[in-house]
């Protein structure tokens, strides 16, 4: 808020950010976040302090994150993706049938092609939505039909199971460096890079420009049919990516892999603060929802409330965000007034 | 939703220069009119190559599997026509299966059970509807949360258990055929349910309304429209169509459970497109969402009968929701490129599938 620092006093530096991070959306979900897990090792140590609880912790959202800052990129624009479930789940089966039809195929490979993958079926919807201008919502349903669909009739009642799948590979959903869980650092890594881009680039910037006003992008003179094009690709590699993960985490894939996510990822995304109108949030705060919503799911049997009211707390969770988000917004605007008013 | 404005300001033109045409292509060039044509040849074409769809007991079969959908496209309709979504219709079905299945077992009537259900729904409806309208939230993100919310609750309460000792009398009526016929009873409720829906749309101020918020909502809030008082008594009615198709789901299977009709809401919302009406708001016609319905029931039942696996309707069902939409503005697209030849074509939208 730069208009601030031409009337307050100057504030060293530090001072500044400290202030700004406390002010920052994000932190609220970091604090209820801590809330949750200390809530829950105070009940039952194990939650954090055993290899199995603290392994669980890191390992457990690392999928949902991917793929909520995929969801983030593209709401960020102003548009949603409801297919993600489906790619992630195509791309998991995927994942899966290369180990089975292409006996002793490099993991890499795999990783790669499954990743392109999610990013050519991101391409399809992304071509739907950016071309022939119709609204994102109604595309990426009608895809996520589809894909599940292709899911389906591919793997019928079959499975790809663990013992179809190199050791190698499933050692990596459960392998740790120094503590860390390996997917966990892949999946800090993918996260800091985007953040770092959606903060600091031109072309982040311009992601949301979009997505505050569109029609005003376009006058400006961005690219939002290529931008809004690259998002949905983002968001379908990431979707593949985190499909990969999956195959690795657990072993086992069927037709029905990531059936219902697309629901949480949007749901990451607007806990985090990402408006579901556009322009507005971080895939930081994207990233920290879908923590916070696998750690509430691990947490209320731990608290003694049976995990069937899950879906309810996250209920509550998302209404809440966005009530918070909309009195922010009011209590700016109101002070944004003022601050005209007085000058 | 990137592209709100220029598809906005396509529609509006092209409401106007409607006028300009005689009368029998405004009349029969119509997305709604596309959709019944292809409900009647699908229907047809089955009737003809798939071997027993001709019989009367498919229909049964049909309409008691799709009047959930049917009942809920209803209200959906309208909402949807003012620009806004309910996305948390499958979540009420299955709270309001729970809410009855709970009663029932407490040692409720059922009659006072299925009252107590459909409260529940208007609570809820009017819980969407208070968030939208007063608090000034965007649908899309109230009701992904009540989606899970209600969902939620439902689960909560009954776990993995169900309830399933319903009197016998209100079963049987449920899957009951009207005498003479294979139509189930359920098209009694469904066909005054529509006649309301239709004049209500068609035929009051209220409806006309719907229609003025979905175009625009400051010019209807200045030519007298009451647009957040309409809003929350639509997402009320939506609450309260959703208990009362999921108190007739748990009468049709018999059974309440936490899980029942997951994912509905999304079928919904395809018929509800698929029939013609844009999630910009303002424009659409009920014919066409029944008519949608419909066709995704029966293409769903005849490639049963004909062995494919039930699968293959996930992907026609989403591939014709891309279709619809996208050929409505590949022919938007085409009509301004014939009007206005000085353009140059735009490739990509022809090349997209």
């Amino acid at each position: 808020m730069s208009f601030a620092s031409t009337t307050r006093i100057p504030v060293s530096g530090l001072t500044k950010h400290i202030g700004a991070l406390g002010k920052a959306r994000e932190f609220g979900i970091l604090v209820a976040l801590a809330l949750v897990v200390t809530a829950a090792t105070a009940k039952n140590p194990a939650f954090l302090f055993s290899p199995d609880g603290w392994r669980d912790l890191l390992l457990t959202p690392s999928i949902l994150v991917l793929v909520a800052v995929g969801q983030a990129f593209v709401i960020i624009t102003r548009n949603v993706d409801l297919s993600v479930g489906s790619v992630m789940g195509l791309s998991a089966y995927l994942t899966g049938r290369l180990f089975i039809d292409v006996p002793g195929i490099p993991i890499p490979v795999v990783v790669v092609l499954a990743v392109l993958f999610g990013a050519v079926l991101g391409l399809i919807n992304g071509a739907l939505v950016a071309f022939a201008r119709v609204p994102a919502m109604v595309i990426t349903l009608g895809t996520l039909y589809a894909y599940r669909g292709i899911n389906v009739m591919w793997a019928g009642s079959s499975r790809v199971n663990a013992s179809d799948m190199p050791r190698e590979f499933l050692a990596l959903g459960t392998g740790q460096i120094l503590w860390i869980p390996v997917l966990s650092i892949v999946a800090v890594l993918v996260l800091a890079a985007a953040a770092w881009y959606m903060r600091n680039t031109r072309g982040g910037r311009e992601y949301y420009a979009i997505g505050s006003d569109p029609a005003a992008a376009e006058l400006y003179g961005l690219a939002v049919t290529r931008r809004v094009l690259t998002a949905f690709i983002l968001s379908g590699a990431l979707a593949g990516l985190a499909g990969v993960f999956y195959a690795a985490r657990y072993g086992s894939v069927s037709s029905q892999a990531g059936a219902g996510w697309e629901l949480d990822a949007v749901g990451a995304a607007v806990i985090g603060g990402v408006a579901i109108t556009g322009g507005v949030g971080t895939v930081w705060g994207a990233a920290i929802g879908a923590v916070l919503l696998m750690t509430i799911n691990r947490a209320l049997p731990i608290l003694g409330i049976p995990d069937f009211w899950q879906r309810a707390v996250v209920g509550v969770l998302i209404i809440g965000a966005i009530v918070l988000d909309r009195w922010l917004a009011v209590r700016q605007r109101q002070r944004l007034i003022e601050a005209r008013d007085e000058s | 939703m990137t592209t709100a404005t220029p598809a906005a300001s396509t529609a509006s033109v092209r409401t106007t220069r409607d006028f300009d045409k005689p009368l029998w292509r405004r009349l029969l060039l119509t997305r709604e009119t596309a959709i019944v044509a292809l409900l009647l040849f699908v229907v047809i074409v089955s009737a003809v190559t798939v071997k027993g769809f001709a019989q009367p007991i498919t229909v049964n079969y049909l309409l008691l599997d799709i009047a959930p959908i049917l009942l809920i496209a209803l209200p959906m309709t309208l909402v949807m026509i003012t620009g806004e979504i309910d996305l948390s219709v499958g979540s009420m079905v299955g709270l309001a299966s729970v809410v009855t299945g709970v009663a029932v077992e407490a040692g409720m009537p059922f009659e006072a059970a299925a009252l107590l259900a459909l409260f529940v729904g208007v609570v809820g409806g009017a819980v969407n509807g208070f968030l939208v309208t007063v608090v000034g939230l965007p649908s899309l993100a109230v009701t992904i949360g009540t989606l899970a919310l209600f969902r939620g609750l439902a689960v909560g309460l009954l776990g993995t258990t169900a309830v399933t000792d319903f009197p016998e009398a209100w079963t049987a009526l449920a899957k009951a055929k009207i005498a003479g016929t294979t139509i189930p009873y359920i098209t009694v409720p469904f066909l005054i349910l529509l006649a309301i829906f239709a004049i209500v749309l068609h035929f009051t101020p209220f409806g006309r309304g719907i229609y003025a918020i979905g175009l625009s909502k400051d010019a209807a809030r200045f030519s007298g429209v009451h647009v957040e008082r309409t809003k929350f008594i639509l997402f009320v009615v939506a609450g309260l169509v959703s208990a009362f198709a999921g108190i007739y789901y748990t009468l049709r299977f018999g059974s309440a459970r936490g899980d029942n009709a997951t994912g509905l809401e999304l079928q919904v919302i395809a018929a509800v497109v698929l029939g013609g009406v844009s999630v910009f708001g303002g424009r659409g016609q009920l014919y066409g969402v029944v008519a949608a319905a419909l066709l995704i029931g029966t293409l769903s039942s005849a490639l049963r009968l004909a062995n494919v696996t039930s699968d293959v309707i996930n992907i026609i069902t989403g591939v014709l929701l891309v279709l619809s939409v996208v050929a409505a503005s590949v022919l938007a697209w085409l009509q301004k490129a014939r009007t206005r030849p000085a353009r140059p074509p735009h490739p990509a939208a022809v090349t997209a599938p």
